[in-house]
């Protein structure tokens, strides 16, 4: 959609990016919007009483419980983690409601329960609950604030085995499932925002591939933070068996509010014996005002344990939102020949930061890891990349391969890297390459000569740059993401 | 004559738990020429890389007698000494290390070997001025560090002129004409036929027939998944490049 | 991890109790900085495996032990030929030498100096030229890092270089540092270099220990001050004992145009750290920073940089090798630092090492912080082994496996050695390199790569 009576873009002044800038920042955040529906909320607060409160809410059995007291006793004698290139300001834990749910009946039976505030919020997303996503193929666990609303595909699923469902319902009906897995990749013990999690996580996906079996389609999950000052800390756990394949897409959004709001989930990924899991996440958290007010603060831990044979998992990212992100998703590839790999684009603009990267610790021999970031910074805002590769003293023959290249789109913003390289074998071969530069003046002289205005060219450049990467997202995200990194940064060069 | 350079029995060899060579049979004598031919991926350069003795190749059987010593149970540096020479498909490049000091290392572990003296520096820069012109390698070149930076023709006239310094009894050309224009490979064939002597043997190791007008063979192999499928004289090329290898392929598989 | 011990005391307790003998066997320019040091020190510990920059080397547990230090000045004696092993020929440098922390300088030093150069001791010279001592002593070393404090606050005597405006010095200065002590010794070294507009210079440093049994503590903190359009090379050899530890910390500044080359290479040690510190405010002005570790059984080599970028259209481009065999461990951490308005920046970081036995070791940490966006910045790092087709290449043409590994390693090195601007000495780091590589790495001495022929027969 062009608004035509914007001439702006017609007639882009050249040498004035702030005229730019203003242009597409002017394309505000356009799933900021809230949802007017009733919700279950508790009183903001964090005490043994709220984490019993969200377990007996769940209904959920005795070792949940017991998880979750043994989270939180451990949260109370952890400070938040200080060593990022982030500039955290401080949190108040007890402002922050830790349990918000949509009032939906019980289990919609079909999506004619499911309230149409609720259907019309997912579809102003992008994300169809109904029969037409049938058609594309992907599987949908939609989850707002902190609640699973709907999972769409379930039967289909159910044929072949395969386990897609909220985490809630995993615990009712797997139970030994997730006892089994829960804590396994990622401990309360991990870090501060890991035990906050574990404490009081309210739902999250589940999903488990059977030995020998290919999911058939993508399955999908939709966070979105709606209620005021909550927090949405949900839990993920992915279990591939051995021989299994599956690929997950996760996509985030938060309404514009001036307050921030807390985002601390986990992600937890077995993968067994030659099992193959890929894991995709376009995050589009609200990233807070031109000013830098409000926004999502993304402190996630994401782990995978490539824990069979020849096992492999990828992480591919796209992080446009959220006012701050502190996120490593991260392989430990314990298996023989286990493959990791990494693929991230993060866009920071006006005050946004970020502070991402993985860790790669290869614990099995003849493991190998990949590792392709590309940071793009505007504005005032600090990207910075941080990765630990570390080959441990038994592995032999492992190979780690890492790119991070940096752009910067203006001088008022920042772009660093921070890797760290332990090789305690001396089999390995592990190879770093770090580039930072400014986008090339003359590829946009050259786009504009040929007719095509600045922004355009920035968002062309850009696209290409980030080309690698955006590759490997599945073609349903690839889209999507492509749009975002364009109204992220269109433009914002002078 | 019936003196044997090169006698290879059986020989089955692979990579990475791969076999490509499934038993190789060959005869060379000395002052003889053999051209091993083929289509792409039969074989033909894991056989020079295995008889060189790289070590990422495993062999799996066979046995390959070098004038009277057991080659395979032989350091890739004692074949060296003993006579074998291969000029690579892809030489490696270097850095860093000086061809000087290169060809002077290599030249001296021969000596050693068989308990000469080493060569002075008069000597041996003589002897490289000497060889150098065998293949009209530039003076330049050789002050470089080894490949680094060479033309795909200054690789290969450096691999001649390596072997006109280290005088092998057995030298197998792999693939020495690809990536050749006709002035280089000119050059090349000349310098390899300068080299040739009743005493020694070549391998050539080649696609066409090309390289084959300029150093003649006298017996013709073709290799086809990992065997020797059929000998022949020079006609068995000049067949070949008429024909192809697709009636090869029919009768055998 | 052991806990991390707080060896100050011992130090802190030794200056309270000698203060008088100290500032008395010293020079007020460098005994006025002492008080000062003494209360940054006060309620602190030296940097340990849990401070961010030291997780591979902690200055505690080196500063640990009980060592002695030579308050009182007195004059050790020492065989200056038998541990000066790093002569070079070809040529001619002018000569200091320093026995542990006591400036001696060579008979004929002084005639051969230009008039106003200073090559000499630090405390003497802070007497005679007590305003220069005064204006850029501790100008660049701060307090608040505790290991500078500690060096300050003991630290009686080390070398002055001065060169006046415009004169280019064309000898290289040389300063051999001889530790030598009948028992286990700290020495507090201290380097001080103002270079005027224009000055040109270059430093030779080379260390080395009177023998291999003793226990040798080295702190060294050097000091660059560099004019408009200086130039200033520093060559920093370290060929010393398994029982010496070594922490040296540089600090550099440089003003518009200037140019500065610092080439660290250690050869031989017990457990070195080194840090580059070098801000470059002015504009046009260059640097090279480059370094080398070739490490076997136990030794610990640890290099940490950082290039701050502040003046316009700077460059800077850092080079680190290192070879780790054996059961040595190398550790690196490079930062690159644009500060904000420091526009047309490049700055380069490169950081390559070889890992030749299972219980080799190698961490590294290289960093880019940029806060501009006309720059060109990168680093790279690599760990891994020796080529395995350059190798099989260089078998193939006879070349023993051994000699060609030390060849490989040798030809590695290469680029770090061709930084150097002194064409007899490059020949001679080569040499040096070479001998370390087949000395050294291999335990053959003298008799070469002639055992691991034998030995590759035998197979």
């Amino acid at each position: 959609m062009k608004d035509m009576t914007t001439d702006k873009t017609t007639k882009p002044e050249k040498n004035d990016s702030k005229n730019v800038i203003d242009n597409v920042t002017g394309n505000e955040y356009k799933y900021g919007f809230t949802t007017d529906i009733d919700t279950d909320i508790i009183p903001r607060g964090l005490n043994e009483d709220v984490v019993r409160f969200i377990s007996a809410k769940k209904g959920e059995p005795e070792w949940l419980l017991e998880f979750r007291l043994k989270a939180f006793r451990h949260w109370l004698t952890l400070t938040p983690p200080e060593w990022a290139h982030l500039d955290i300001p401080e949190i108040d834990f007890q402002a922050i409601s830790y349990y918000a749910a949509p009032k939906v009946k019980e289990n919609p039976k079909s999506l004619d329960e499911v309230d149409p505030e609720l259907l019309d919020t997912f579809s102003k997303l992008g994300i169809s609950l109904d029969e037409q996503k049938k058609l594309t193929g992907v599987a949908v666990d939609a989850v707002m604030d902190s609640v699973s609303v709907k999972t769409t595909h379930r039967d289909k699923l159910a044929e072949l085995g395969v386990i897609f469902c909220s985490i809630s319902e995993a615990v009712k009906d797997y139970p030994e499932l997730v006892q089994k897995y829960l804590g396994k990749v990622v401990p309360y013990t991990d870090n501060f925002y890991a035990a906050l999690n574990s404490a009081v996580f309210s739902d999250g996906s589940f999903v488990y591939i059977p030995k020998g079996v290919r999911c058939p389609m993508e399955l999908s999950t939709y966070f979105r933070i709606n209620a005021a000052g909550t927090g949405q800390f949900e839990r993920t756990l992915i279990v591939a068996d051995d021989d299994a394949y599956v690929s997950y897409l996760e996509g985030c959004t938060a309404p514009m509010r001036d307050e921030n709001q807390l985002h601390a989930a986990i992600v937890e990924i077995i993968v067994e014996d030659r099992a193959e899991v890929k894991y995709s996440t376009v995050q589009n958290w609200y990233a807070g005002d031109k000013q830098g007010r409000g926004g999502v603060y993304n402190f996630v831990t994401k782990r995978g344990l490539c824990r069979g044979d020849h096992s492999k998992l990828s992480w591919t990212q796209v992080e446009t939102g959220s006012a701050i992100t502190w996120k490593y998703p991260s392989c430990v590839l314990s298996g023989e020949g286990a493959v990791g790999e990494f693929y991230s684009v993060a866009v920071t603009n006006n005050y946004q930061q970020a502070d991402t990267g993985t860790k790669m610790i290869h614990l099995g021999s003849n493991t190998r890891s990949t590792i392709v970031s590309k940071g793009i910074s505007a504005g005032h805002s600090q990207n910075s990349y941080r990765g630990l590769v570390k080959v441990a003293p038994k592995a032999n023959g492992c190979r780690n391969y890492t790119q991070c290249d940096s752009l910067l789109l203006s001088s008022t913003c920042g772009a660093h890297t921070f890797p760290y390289i332990d090789v305690l074998n001396d089999t390995a071969v592990v190879e770093h390459e770090a580039t930072t530069s400014k986008i090339s003046e003359d590829q946009i002289f050259y786009c504009n000569q040929r007719g095509i205005p600045t922004e355009e060219a920035v968002g062309l450049i850009v696209n290409g740059y980030a080309k690698e990467v955006m590759n490997k997202l599945p073609m349903e995200f690839a889209v999507e993401a492509q749009k975002l990194l364009q109204i992220t940064l269109e433009g914002s060069v002078g | 004559m019936d003196e044997i350079l090169l006698n290879v029995t059986d020989l089955r060899a692979g990579i990475e738990g791969k076999e490509i060579l499934k038993g190789i049979n060959l005869t060379v004598r000395p002052g003889e020429v053999h051209a091993i031919m083929g289509p792409n991926g039969s074989g033909k350069s894991t056989l020079s890389e295995v008889l060189a003795g790289n070590p990422a190749f495993s062999v799996n059987g066979g046995y390959v007698d070098f004038h009277g010593k057991d080659l395979l149970a032989l350091s890739p540096e004692d074949r060296s000494h003993e006579g074998l020479f291969l000029s690579f498909q892809y030489p490696v490049e270097i850095p860093g290390v000086s061809m000087v000091n290169f060809m002077r290392a290599a030249l001296n572990a021969k000596r050693k070997y068989f308990n000469e003296e080493p060569l002075s520096a008069t000597e041996f820069l003589k002897l490289m001025r000497q060889k150098r012109a065998i293949v009209e390698l530039d003076n330049k070149l050789a002050s470089r560090a080894v490949n680094e930076g060479f033309s795909g023709g200054e690789k290969k006239r450096n691999e001649i002129f390596q072997m006109a310094v280290l005088e092998p009894r057995l030298s197998i050309l792999d693939e020495t004409d690809s990536g050749l224009d006709i002035d280089a490979l000119r050059i090349v064939a000349g310098g390899v036929n300068k080299l040739r002597t009743e005493r020694n043997a070549t391998i050539v190791i080649t696609h066409y027939q090309r390289l084959l007008d300029y150093i003649k063979p006298d017996f013709v192999h073709v290799l086809y998944k990992g065997r020797i499928v059929r000998t022949g004289g020079p006609e068995l090329a000049l067949e070949l490049e008429e024909r192809g290898y697709d009636w090869i392929k029919e009768e055998i598989d | 991890m052991s806990t991390p011990v707080n060896s100050l005391t011992q130090y802190i307790e030794l200056y309270t109790t000698h203060k008088a003998d100290i500032n008395a066997n010293s020079a007020p320019a460098l005994n006025a900085l002492r008080p000062q040091a003494l209360s940054q020190l006060t309620d602190t510990a030296l940097p340990h495996t849990d401070t961010e920059g030291y997780e591979r080397t902690s200055i505690a547990e080196m500063f640990a032990p009980d060592f002695g230090v030579n308050i009182m000045r007195m004059n050790i004696p020492v065989d200056v030929a038998a541990s000066f092993r790093c002569d070079v020929p070809n040529i001619s440098t002018l000569l200091g030498i320093v026995v542990n922390d006591s400036f001696h300088p060579t008979a004929t030093l002084h005639n051969k100096l230009h008039d106003g150069v200073i090559f000499g001791s630090l405390c003497k010279n802070a007497t005679t030229h007590s305003e220069l001592v005064a204006k850029h002593y501790g100008s660049l070393a701060p307090l608040t890092n505790p290991s500078v404090a500690l060096n300050t606050l003991l630290c009686q005597d080390g070398v002055l270089i001065y060169v006046p405006k415009s004169v280019k010095l064309e000898k290289p200065l040389q300063l051999v540092n001889i530790f030598s002590s009948p028992a286990p010794l700290a020495a507090f070294r201290r380097i001080l270099v103002v270079l005027e507009d224009d000055a040109e210079a270059r430093l030779l440093i080379c260390d080395h220990a009177q023998d291999n049994e003793q226990q040798y503590l080295a702190s060294q903190v050097i000091e660059v001050i560099m004019g408009r359009n200086s130039i200033f090379d520093l060559y920093d050899i370290e060929d010393s004992s398994p029982n010496t530890r070594r922490h040296s910390m540089l600090y550099a500044s440089q003003s518009d145009g200037s140019n500065l080359l610092v080439n660290g290479m250690t050869l031989e040690c017990g457990t070195t750290r080194n840090d580059y510190n070098i801000q470059l405010p002015g504009s046009h002005a260059e640097t090279t920073l480059a370094g080398m570790a070739i490490a076997s059984g136990t030794q610990h080599v640890d290099n940490n940089s950082q290039v701050t970028h502040t003046g316009c259209s700077s460059k800077s481009n850092q080079l680190f090798k290192y070879v780790i065999d054996d059961n040595a461990t190398g550790a690196f951490e490079g930062g690159i630092l644009v500060a904000p308005g420091a526009q047309y920046t490049e700055a380069y970081q490169s950081n390559r090492n070889l890992l030749a036995s299972t219980g080799a070791r190698m961490h590294t940490k290289p960093q880019l912080e940029i806060y501009n966006d006309d720059v060109k910045c990168s680093h790279g790092a690599t760990t891994g082994q020796l080529d395995g087709e350059a190798l099989f290449y260089m078998r193939s043409r006879g070349i023993p496996e051994s000699e060609a590994r030390t060849m490989l390693m040798q030809a590695f090195m290469t680029d770090v050695i061709d930084t150097v601007r002194i064409p007899g000495l490059c020949e001679r780091l080569h040499y040096l390199v070479d001998k370390r590589f087949q000395g050294g790495l291999r335990q053959c001495g003298s008799c070469g790569s002639s055992c691991h022929d034998t030995k590759t027969k035998q197979q």
